[in-house]
């Protein structure tokens, strides 16, 4: 994931002027403007599959998760079960069904859990000076360097039956610090610019100035940190779940791997094993794809890169490193020195 | 009638490593409601110091500013006070408004803020205020920053430093980042609202010119410390400081000769 | 000068932290298996061993925390981590240390390998922009998000199982002792490829990616047009102005995703049970063998914090400007 630099995110694209006394309908939907692209649009789609999927499981799901068949043990796909089913006769494409409820409330529980901390720690510190910054940085820091998987298993098996919220609160506390070091380094640029100055000079709060002035700003960085950390909840929950240490009452596509390997459906069972994984990377794509779109947003260059680059090739100019390119046979009216001429214009007009 | 000292200021800046940089020599003026004194200098002579220690973004190393003989306080309610009467507009249209917020709330802030009107009258102080900055309230109040021109930023950051109805305004190079042909526009409207209000401007800047276009008095810094001071005219014609001198000789002047006495006087100071 | 000297006392204060979270960690862990095992095996176990261990699990009820935490630093000056329950009693120091190689050279080469070849690779599509090259991209996205353990398992499925290219697990063959022979270094490889290439595919997305928004940023830098139109050629340019610049940002996200990666390979070796410090972890939290976990979070932690401080020194060593930045 890209670092936003401050220029980047003052040439983010603007929304269009609208006429004055825009619908609130309008002024929200332009908040949203970093979701406007082909890649965010693709990866919200797949993540709102997959939430329907988990909110209506029951109505979708053709069996109980854990509904034996004894009749019908390590059936290859058919119609009856259409992902074929598992040592015990449980249907495989319930297990997929039922278990997305798990991955998804843990996962944006432990991303909102986590976002929470990142902002209230991250923003502080690059707001404030002095001791109580380096402190926090040296906090921030600190869980960024000690191993999150280690000290998961060790807490998780603890617990015999730890609830979804301790879970995801132990998740989030291994993976909040990266989204609070990048939220400072953003913040300590902010505190400079001269709007945050003229706050200041008027007598705004701290308080106000933080979340007013400066929260609004910095929307994007947290939407980007709040995905991220969704994905590695994810990940890290299912994770967990392979390896046994969360007990299987929390059924999650890792439970249904857990279960898998411990009971032989290496390799040949490949129904049972190769749909729960593939979820998995199926959600961490959309997620990703959602982060690009952000990216994008943030950084225009990442957007009109490649597509820059396609549209010089196909007048038959070899982009390298730089667009200005010199053409040697005469060319109409539309030459690539106006092109650049008024993309570059484009790029830097205010 | 609102006096505002500056006495005997210093200001010292601690370099990472190799000790302190002054940035601001013993110096002294003293601003009027009703008069405007200018601020010339080149980058770096201290004119955003100075700005910045006024406006309590910075505190002075040593020296006094009394606002009609009281200190500036340092915290609490005083100071809510003080900055209510000393009002600042920054020099970058583009980065002094908020990116996220529309104008209404640049102008409301300060107006809720101070309790400068009861709060059913907010609204119709902030139709006011842009109509006193020559800014149409209706297209205006509900856009964002960037979908204004840079005049037009100008424009909005002063109705929000004159929204708390301040007694001294500081114009940190008000009109530096805007297109040329705007800038008379913007200053007219400084001086207008000076002589409307009868506020105090210090006004910052670098270009001679239009410093004695607008103030009455010019004050001149130089590596930190006044060099030369008195009435915009005087300053001009007569410069006595071989700084002031180049400076003057340094803007482009249609009516000077390029060879002969004009050149000369300058010899030795070369800007 | 003052760089350094912020980042060691940074370093310092991160050991320290880590050695107390591991101090504060036996106590916070429910029941007291420590004091059932020690009075179960009276006889077997010598009084210093019992000692260390009431120590490390502050059994010392008679002694204040701030003398059990004094005892702790003590012992750790010493080396001494406790003995293992599930291992024999065996010295915990023992067991990691007979682990822990496996893991680093493991983890060490297939991460490295990763990373430059994820960041050669990004370079190059970076620098291509709009090619064909550009489709790695979703590609290398799917598979940074497949979790480390599933590719494992299928890696296992299809090469070794399948295939039978591969030997499934361990480091290597039933039966041989470790030893300098050409034979076991021939086993080692054959047994550890599957394990690194999993490693390497997994993580090689995270890198093309990142580097290859990098070089975009930084390609439409002025210095980059300048080193074109001075007729540098351009392999020189791409390597030394676009690429090392690029590679800045890559090296700290580098530092600090050591710690993720760490988590990627306890599960890597449990899934080929390779004899590493991961597997054993899990496999002592299954014995609750509380002392060898104790000592391996600890181990674990400080590795990652030496690795940190590697990363952070190439950085420093490239990039002229950390040295006089303010940190």
């Amino acid at each position: 994931m890209t670092i936003p630099t401050t220029e980047a995110l003052a040439t983010a694209e603007a929304p269009k002027p609208t006429p004055a006394g825009r619908s609130v309908a309008a002024r929200f939907a332009s908040s949203f403007a970093m979701f406007r692209n082909g890649k965010s649009i693709t990866g919200l789609c797949i993540l709102g599959f997959f939430v329907l999927v988990a909110v209506f499981g029951d109505l979708i799901a053709p069996y109980g998760p854990l509904e034996k068949d004894f009749t019908a043990l390590r059936q290859a796909p058919s119609a009856a079960h259409l992902l074929g089913t598992t040592h015990m006769g449980e249907d495989v494409l319930s297990q997929l069904i039922y278990g997305t409820r798990g991955v998804l409330l843990v996962g944006f529980l432990a991303g909102i859990f986590a976002t929470i901390i990142a902002v209230a720690i991250g923003v502080t510190a690059g707001y404030v000076s002095g001791f109580t910054s380096e402190s926090l940085s040296a906090l921030t820091n600190v869980f960024l360097v000690i191993p999150g998987l280690p000290l998961m298993i060790i807490v998780a098996s603890q617990y015999d039956n730890p609830s979804l919220f301790l879970i995801a609160g132990v998740l989030a506390l291994t993976g909040w610090a990266w989204g609070g070091r990048v939220l400072r380094a953003q913040t300590m640029s902010l505190r400079n610019r001269d709007f945050i100055q003229a706050a200041k000079a008027n007598g705004e709060s701290l308080f106000r100035i933080i979340t007013v002035e400066m929260l609004p700003n910095l929307t994007a960085i947290i939407a980007s940190s709040f995905v991220g950390t969704v994905t590695a909840a994810v990940l890290g929950l299912t994770t967990l779940a392979f390896i046994g240490v969360i007990p299987i009452t929390n059924l999650n596509w890792g439970t249904i791997l857990f279960w898998a390997q411990q009971n032989g459906a290496f390799p040949d069972f490949w129904w049972w094993y190769v749909p729960a994984g593939v979820c998995i990377a199926l959600l961490g794509v959309a997620l990703s794809l959602i982060n690009f779109g952000i990216d994008e947003y943030v950084n225009p260059r990442l957007r009109s890169a490649g597509e820059r680059a396609r549209a010089l090739r196909k007048r038959g100019i070899k982009p390298g490193a730089s667009v200005t390119a010199v053409r040697t046979e005469p060319a109409g009216p539309s030459t690539i020195t106006d092109t650049t001429h008024t993309e570059r214009a484009g790029a830097t007009e205010r | 009638m609102t006096t505002l000292e500056f006495s005997h200021v210093s200001k010292r800046y601690r370099v990472r490593g190799s000790g302190h940089m002054l940035a601001l020599d013993d110096v002294s003026f003293t601003l009027r409601s009703g008069q405007t004194l200018a601020l010339v200098g080149q980058s770096g002579s201290g004119k955003s110091t100075i700005a910045k220690i006024l406006t309590q973004l910075e505190r002075a190393t040593s020296g006094d500013i009394l606002l009609d003989g009281k200190a500036i306080p340092r915290r609490g309610r005083a100071l809510r006070r003080y900055r209510q009467q000393v009002r600042m507009v920054f020099q970058d249209p583009f980065a002094s408004l908020n990116p996220s917020h529309t104008i209404r709330h640049h102008l409301e802030r300060p107006l809720r803020l101070d309790h400068v009107v009861p709060e059913a009258e907010v609204e119709d102080e902030v139709h006011r205020l842009l109509e006193r900055v020559q800014l149409d309230p209706a297209g205006t109040i509900d856009r964002r920053p960037h979908e204004l021109s840079g005049g037009q930023r100008q424009r909005v950051a002063i109705a929000r430093a004159l929204a708390s109805r301040p007694s001294l305004l500081i114009a940190d190079e008000p009109v530096s980042m805007l297109d040329v042909s705007i800038r008379l526009g913007v200053l007219n409207l400084l001086a207008e609202l000076q002589r409307e209000s009868r506020l105090g401007v210090l006004y910052i800047t670098h270009d001679l010119a239009t410093a004695r276009h607008f103030s009455d008095e010019i004050m001149v810094l130089h590596h930190g410390e006044v060099v030369e001071r008195g009435p915009a005219d005087d300053v001009i014609l007569r410069p006595q400081h071989p700084y002031t001198l180049a400076l003057r000789n340094a803007s482009p002047d249609p009516d000077r000769h390029f060879a002969g006495d004009a050149l000369s006087e300058s010899a030795g100071s070369r800007p | 000068m003052t760089f350094f000297l912020r980042r060691a006392a940074f370093y310092a204060f991160t050991a320290w932290a880590a050695i107390t979270i591991n101090f504060f960690l036996p106590r916070m862990l429910k029941g007291d298996p420590v004091s059932a095992y020690i009075a179960k095996n009276q006889g077997r176990i010598s009084p210093e061993a019992a000692d260390s261990l009431r120590t490390l699990f502050g059994l010392d009820a008679d002694k204040s925390m701030l003398e059990q935490y004094l005892d702790y630093w003590r012992l750790l000056f010493s080396g001494d981590l406790g003995r293992s329950f599930s291992k024999g009693l065996a010295p915990v120091t023992d067991v990691i240390a007979a682990a822990l190689p496996w893991t680093v050279g493991l983890v060490g080469i297939a991460t490295i390998l990763s990373f430059v070849l994820g960041t050669s690779i990004g370079a190059l599509i970076g620098w291509r922009r709009g090619s064909k090259a550009d489709f790695i991209v979703p590609l290398s996205t799917f598979f940074s998000t497949v979790p480390y353990f599933w590719m494992g398992l299928i890696a296992i499925a299809v090469f070794s199982t399948l295939l039978g290219w591969f030997p499934a697990s361990h480091a290597y063959g039933k039966g041989s002792r470790p030893e300098f022979s050409l034979d076991f270094i021939g086993q080692v490889i054959a047994h550890g490829f599957l394990p690194a290439a999993t490693i390497v595919l997994a993580s090689l997305g995270g890198w093309i990616l990142g580097m290859r928004n990098m070089m975009v940023t930084v390609l439409d830098e002025d210095y980059v047009t300048v080193a074109q139109a001075k007729g540098l050629p351009t392999r020189r340019v791409l390597v030394d102005y676009a690429a090392r610049n690029a590679m800045l940002p890559q090296l700290s996200s580098f530092a600090l995703s050591l710690g993720f990666i760490v988590g990627g390979t306890i599960v890597m070796e449990m899934v080929f049970s390779y004899p590493g410090v991961g597997k054993l972890l899990l496999d002592a939290t299954t014995a609750k063998d509380y002392p060898l976990m104790q000592g391996l979070f600890l181990v674990i932690t400080l590795t990652v914090l030496v690795a940190n401080i590697l990363a952070d020194v190439a950085y420093a060593v490239l990039d002229p400007r950390t040295r006089q930045m303010e940190s």
